[in-house]
């Protein structure tokens, strides 16, 4: 989507996150980096006709419960994100996370774009200063917003040898479910097989996949959640 | 900063003269009910006078009353040990899909389980449970029904009575002690009548946390005749159904609390009434907002309300900074990260869930806190949906 225009469809896809309390889970409340970006956001989006020629990149849906837009401008000389401004529907940690995120990656000179790219959501959340493991999914958004951005300035600048479609490692080879997608159901709370193919549908189509899923649900499960349950 | 709480529907405040009623039953008269010496007397006889006085309001007799340790284990109890107790009789049960989850998630466990078959029913809109759906759905080997009184989110009160009647009829048709019926009325207690008889229930769940009594207290109301299997097995208090020592100044609190509420209720359902109305039409001057429940069948001081284009969390979080408390059906709020399945069951869309607030008021909420929560809401609304992508169109409110 290369428009400026706000998101104006609802979607049906509505996640089913079941993300219970666990050990690791120090607290529900969050920290004063996040508060202050909640109550100051910083970039936000004031005008956006202003930046009609600008790089965008969108990602989630209302009905998720989180959707962010996120509009870069970028130094063709040096490569280097010299603005970044948002709009972000969604809870505190959503709204703080793209805050935060805005700085971050415009802050001394601008990261460049290869810099940019390598962003992930541990750098966002070590920023904050931590966040509720059940919120983890939120600030996860901000950074493949900024992907889908990038890409939309490399198209927007014709280098299209420069896109990077976001693809994972193929798990389920009949469905076509990657790591990637398995990532994506831990973060959203399933963190059993059965979570995770009630989302996923990983292994229905090819079963000897099945061992592997359950490794790679452990893993992303200790990544992100820091511990077994 | 005055601080305003909009959230009593999770939880009030213990009212003084309640306190007052508890405070000797700390380190004063401490004894346990079952000991056989003057200690233990006097514990035992406040308990009676306690339990006397509930029997009075519910209309019922004093036995039929099993204290327990509050909502969740009242409505366990009553399911679990109702359906345990007539396994051999029938496995179906019906409930609705906007019960508490201390209703809901027990009966899918034992759904899951395979000791039930479950029909879980649909509401309308306003969150009305059909009574014709009710009738529809009942089998000979319909051994329960679960319907709550009144809902914590939404605030739609049900059609407990009819339901009631409806099913004795039913039973004399079938001339058959089943199926029982039990309501879930924490949320009721404080605002409506609790008449057994009038409103023909078998099982009824109070507790003292919403109803300005103690936490840590509820009751379950039990026909007598009504099988049931006790989930606590220990030195077989309250009638071999809930073994563990009596929480004494939790039933008095409970008592006591429960007796205020009901003698104070018409005045003040009708105080409530007002300055929820007031509160509903300030709110829905904001764009892009609809009304959750039932505008007349509404509990005296909910309301619930989506707005479009914004999140639950972040709404209650910017009030949180007002001093203003209230709390959301939002996904991003809860343990579970999926929207109110009471705002869903409604047949709103995920979109206006995720933006659903409930404000709920009580005994303390005055015409100025409504003042200050109109005045400081628009401007929530206003810096939220100025930070949103998002900008739907209000046939999206609903599925």
């Amino acid at each position: 989507m290369s428009d400026q225009t706000p998101i104006t469809t609802a979607t049906n896809e509505a996640r089913h996150g079941d993300v219970v309390a666990n050990s690791k889970d120090k607290g529900w409340f969050y920290t004063d980096e996040v508060k202050e970006h909640f109550f100051h956001p910083k970039n936000f989006m004031e005008n956006e006709e202003e930046y009609g020629d600008a790089a965008m990149g969108m990602v989630g849906s209302p009905a998720c419960g989180d959707a962010m837009k996120i509009w870069i401008k970028v130094d063709k000389a040096t490569n280097r994100i010299t603005d970044l401004k948002w709009k972000t529907f969604g809870c505190g940690s959503a709204i703080a996370s793209t805050s935060i995120m805005s700085v971050m990656v415009t802050e001394n000179g601008g990261m460049t774009l290869e810099q940019a790219r390598k962003l992930r959501p541990q750098d966002i959340m070590l920023r904050l200063g931590g966040l509720p493991a059940r919120k983890v999914h939120c600030s996860v958004l901000g950074d493949k917003a900024l992907r889908a951005a990038i890409n939309d300035w490399y198209r927007r600048n014709g280098m299209n040898d420069k896109l990077e479609i976001e693809q994972g490692r193929l798990i389920d080879k009949v469905l076509k479910v990657t790591d990637h997608d398995i990532e994506e159901a831990v973060l959203d709370g399933a963190l059993t097989l059965e979570k995770v193919q009630a989302k996923t549908k990983v292994g229905t189509g090819d079963p000897s996949c099945i061992p592997e899923v359950e490794n790679l649900i452990r893993f992303y499960t200790d990544k992100y959640f820091g511990g077994a349950h | 900063m005055k601080e305003r709480y909009f959230d009593h529907a999770s939880t009030t405040y213990l009212d003084q003269r309640v306190l007052q009623t508890m405070l000797p039953f700390f380190s004063e008269n401490f004894g346990n009910p079952s000991s056989f010496h003057a200690v233990g007397l006097k514990a035992k006889v406040a308990v009676t006078e306690a339990r006397k006085k509930i029997a009075a309001i519910l209309n019922s007799r004093e036995e039929e009353i099993i204290f327990t340790s509050g909502g969740t284990e009242s409505d366990n109890l009553a399911l679990i040990g109702t359906i345990r107790a007539h396994s051999g009789r029938g496995k179906h049960v019906i409930t609705s899909s906007i019960e508490h989850h201390a209703v809901l998630e027990p009966l899918l466990l034992l759904q899951k389980r395979g000791e039930i078959e479950l029909t879980i029913l649909p509401v309308d809109r306003e969150g009305l449970v059909s009574v014709k759906d009710i009738e529809t759905a009942l089998r000979p080997d319909t051994i329960l029904i679960s319907i709550m009184f009144a809902n914590n989110e939404i605030g739609t009160i049900q059609p407990i009575a009819d339901i009631g009647r409806s099913l004795l009829n039913w039973k004399k048709q079938q001339a058959t002690n089943f199926p029982y019926f039990h309501t879930d009325a924490c949320q009721a207690a404080g605002v409506l009548d609790l008449d057994v008889e009038k409103l023909h229930v078998d099982l009824m769940t109070i507790n003292g946390s919403k109803i300005y009594g103690p936490k840590g207290i509820g009751l379950l109301y039990i026909r007598r005749g009504t099988r049931i299997e006790p989930m606590m097995i220990g030195g077989g208090q309250e009638r071999n159904l809930r073994s563990g020592t009596e929480n004494t100044p939790g039933i008095i609190g409970l008592s006591t609390a429960l007796a205020l509420a009901q003698q104070e209720r018409e005045q003040e359902n009708a105080r409530l009434i007002e300055l929820r109305q007031r509160l509903i039409e300030g709110l829905l001057k904001i764009p892009k907002t609809r009304l959750n429940g039932h505008p007349t069948e509404r509990l005296p001081n909910n309301v619930n309300i989506s707005f479009l284009d914004i999140e639950g969390e972040a709404a209650v979080l910017y009030l949180d900074a007002e001093g203003i408390y209230v709390s959301t059906g939002s996904a991003c709020a809860s343990a579970s990260l999926d929207p109110s399945h009471v705002i869903l069951a409604t047949g709103l869309s995920y979109e206006a869930a995720h933006g659903s607030l409930r404000f709920t008021l009580g005994k303390h909420t005055t015409d100025e806190d409504i003042d200050a929560l109109i005045s400081v809401m628009p401007n929530v609304v206003q810096k939220l949906r100025h930070m949103s992508p998002v900008n739907l169109d209000m046939k999206y409110f609903v599925k």
